[in-house]
């Protein structure tokens, strides 16, 4: 079997003696959809600011791609292929889908500050190549219609897809989504949860995503890791997770 | 959902779009053409005391603007990076003589510009408020600066020098005329070079950092990069304001006229305008330049001797305040939205 894309080896963290994460390890499979659940408080969120840089571990390791390191610059990360979507919108809200999209590519460029200035070399071609891509992915999550709208005007399930756009638009090879049906119907969820699983089969997109919906979870997602307090309670498919006494114990039972 | 590639290109540059961009360049040049001919009809004082200020406070505005208004970095330093780029320019102008204007000015304003990025790195550690104490203290540097030292004026005995005589290709520009050429050409050229930055990647990534940095650095916008960019272009723009404001408006350089009430004017100017936009820059800059005017005109021939000047004086500030604060009242977003909001009314109202 091929190296897994995504690697943790005995990760902790803690805030001012708090643990949030206790010696935590398990491996993202390349290509898999990999839901990490656990009630609120588990270190979930904590656990996606580890991955991508945001915060730093206290001790352990994460090899992302053949790449092993205990801290990575956020701006790095992205470079590297990460690619991530927010739990509370993040979107830059005077600007239009587009150019929310569009920035989701700046990474990529090779155009230089004179460059834009003037319109000169590779400018032109840069802009129309960059449209294509983003107009591409506005296309594939149906947002065509919505393509010049600022986005502080949008319904929040829009903002959300706008999220996952501007994440995919780069094509990382591994995509971190911090909850991306908190607060939706039902339709919503199921039309996010297709979103999703288009993304990860057609560019085939490594996901690791956070999600409370069960249902949501065990239709949607390969592999699923179960946290409580910081700690791993359950790794596996979603079968053998809602079989697991363990995670039963500390999650599934309890009333949500 | 869609397959990838189709039903997505439609409106991309589509004819209708094609067309208004046209339109628009179209009105561009006939606004400057019109701009152009003003010295066949204006008088001395109209180029001098309203049109030739009125155009620099406009470029001063839209440096203050790029910064402030699209990259979210509040300053108040604009009044010290204009001395920059006038002091700049002057000092270029008498050691090295035999560079053509346009250059020079150029060089004033990239010096400016680099003073601007050290000024700017505060911006990588704070925001808001901070930062905007950060930029104050930056003013009161230059001023010091340039009153402290007398290299920067030549050893002048007074206070302020008096501007070398402006000229292109051996055409004289001292003339009203040729100053407000020099300065209409200088803000057209400036205004479409802003105009395809701030739609650029460039102008993405400023919009991103003023709207949510943290998302920015995370998606893997260079934040830091983008900031001090931001202060460069804004200060090179700026410091040719600056250097105008000396040559083509007052024909002395001087420190005491680029104090920090030259910097709150600047942003008061956008402020009312309409931040993160490109038209509000010229609105602000005739708000802030020519009402005081057109007070002053006014209230002189209806209370002129009627009431003691000094009083009338402070009754034109006060009815000034209250016009900023009845407009910003009325659209937060400062006037250009405003007027664009009126026009769409009146568009409407014809279509039906």
């Amino acid at each position: 079997m091929a190296e897994p894309i995504l690697q943790l080896r005995d990760v902790s963290l803690s805030f001012k003696g708090i643990k949030a994460l206790n010696a935590l390890s398990f491996d993202v499979e390349r290509g898999e959809i990999c839901a990490l659940i656990g009630p609120n408080g588990a270190g979930k969120s904590s656990l996606l600011n580890i991955i991508n840089g945001v915060y730093r571990a206290d001790s352990g390791s994460v090899s992302f791609d053949g790449e092993r390191f205990v801290r990575i610059r956020p701006a790095r990360a992205a470079h590297l292929g990460i690619g991530r979507t927010f739990q509370h919108n993040a979107l830059f809200r005077h600007l239009s889908v587009l150019d929310n999209v569009l920035a989701g590519l700046i990474r990529h460029s090779r155009t230089t500050l004179i460059e834009h200035a003037f319109g000169l070399g590779r400018d032109r071609s840069e802009t129309r190549a960059f449209g294509r891509r983003a107009d591409e992915i506005i296309g594939f999550l149906d947002l065509a219609r919505h393509r010049d709208r600022v986005v502080s005007t949008l319904p929040y399930g829009v903002q959300k897809r706008v999220d996952l756009a501007r994440a995919l638009v780069g094509r990382p090879s591994l995509l971190l989504l911090d909850e991306p049906m908190a607060g939706m119907n039902q339709d919503e969820k199921r039309e996010m949860s297709s979103f999703v699983l288009e993304a990860n089969r057609s560019f085939r997109t490594t996901v690791v995503l956070i999600e409370h919906d069960m249902s949501v979870v065990m239709g949607l997602s390969h592999h699923v890791v179960v946290l409580d307090y910081g700690r791993k309670v359950g790794d596996g498919t979603p079968e053998e997770v809602r079989r697991n006494p363990d995670v039963i114990a500390a999650y599934l039972g309890t009333v949500h | 959902m869609t397959a990838i590639g189709t039903d997505t290109i439609e409106g991309f540059g589509s004819t209708d779009e094609t067309a208004r961009s046209w339109l628009r360049i179209a009105l561009a040049v006939a606004l400057l053409a019109g701009l152009a001919a003003v010295p066949l009809v204006a008088n001395d004082y109209w180029l001098n005391a309203v049109l030739i200020p009125f155009l620099i406070m406009s470029l001063t505005a839209l440096g203050l603007n790029l910064l402030m208004g699209y990259a979210g970095q509040a300053s108040l330093g604009s009044g010290g990076f204009m001395a920059v780029g006038a002091y700049a320019t002057y000092n270029i102008l008498l050691r090295l003589p035999e560079l053509p204007l346009p250059v020079n000015l150029l060089l004033g304003g990239v010096i400016s510009g680099l003073v601007g990025v050290i000024a700017g790195l505060p911006s990588l550690r704070i925001k808001g408020f901070y930062l905007v104490a950060s930029t104050l203290a930056a003013q009161f540097v230059l001023e010091w600066l340039f009153n402290q030292y007398g290299w920067f004026s030549n050893y002048s005995t007074s206070s302020s020098i008096s501007a070398p005589r402006l000229a292109i290709l051996g055409h004289d520009l001292s003339s009203p005329t040729g100053r407000y050429l020099l300065t209409l050409a200088t803000v057209a050229i400036v205004t479409v070079v802003a105009i395809r930055l701030v739609r650029s990647q460039t102008g993405r990534t400023w919009m991103a950092i003023r709207d949510m940095d943290t998302a920015a650095s995370v998606i893997g916008i260079p934040v830091a990069a983008g900031k001090l960019k931001a202060f460069f272009v804004s200060s090179l723009v700026i410091g040719i304001a600056g250097a105008l404001w000396a040559f083509a408006y007052l024909g002395t350089v001087d420190a005491r006229s680029f104090n920090l009430d030259r910097s709150f004017q600047v942003m008061f100017a956008i402020i009312i305008g309409g931040m993160g936009s490109i038209s509000g820059n010229y609105v602000g800059a005739a708000f802030m330049i020519l009402l005081p005017i057109l007070l002053d005109h006014v209230g002189g021939a209806v209370f002129g001797g009627a009431i003691d000047p000094g009083q009338l004086e402070n009754l034109q500030k006060a009815l000034f305040g209250a016009l900023i604060v009845w407009f910003l009242i009325k659209e937060p977003r400062g006037l250009a939205a405003l007027l664009s909001r009126a026009w769409t009314q009146l568009a409407s109202r014809f279509e039906r």
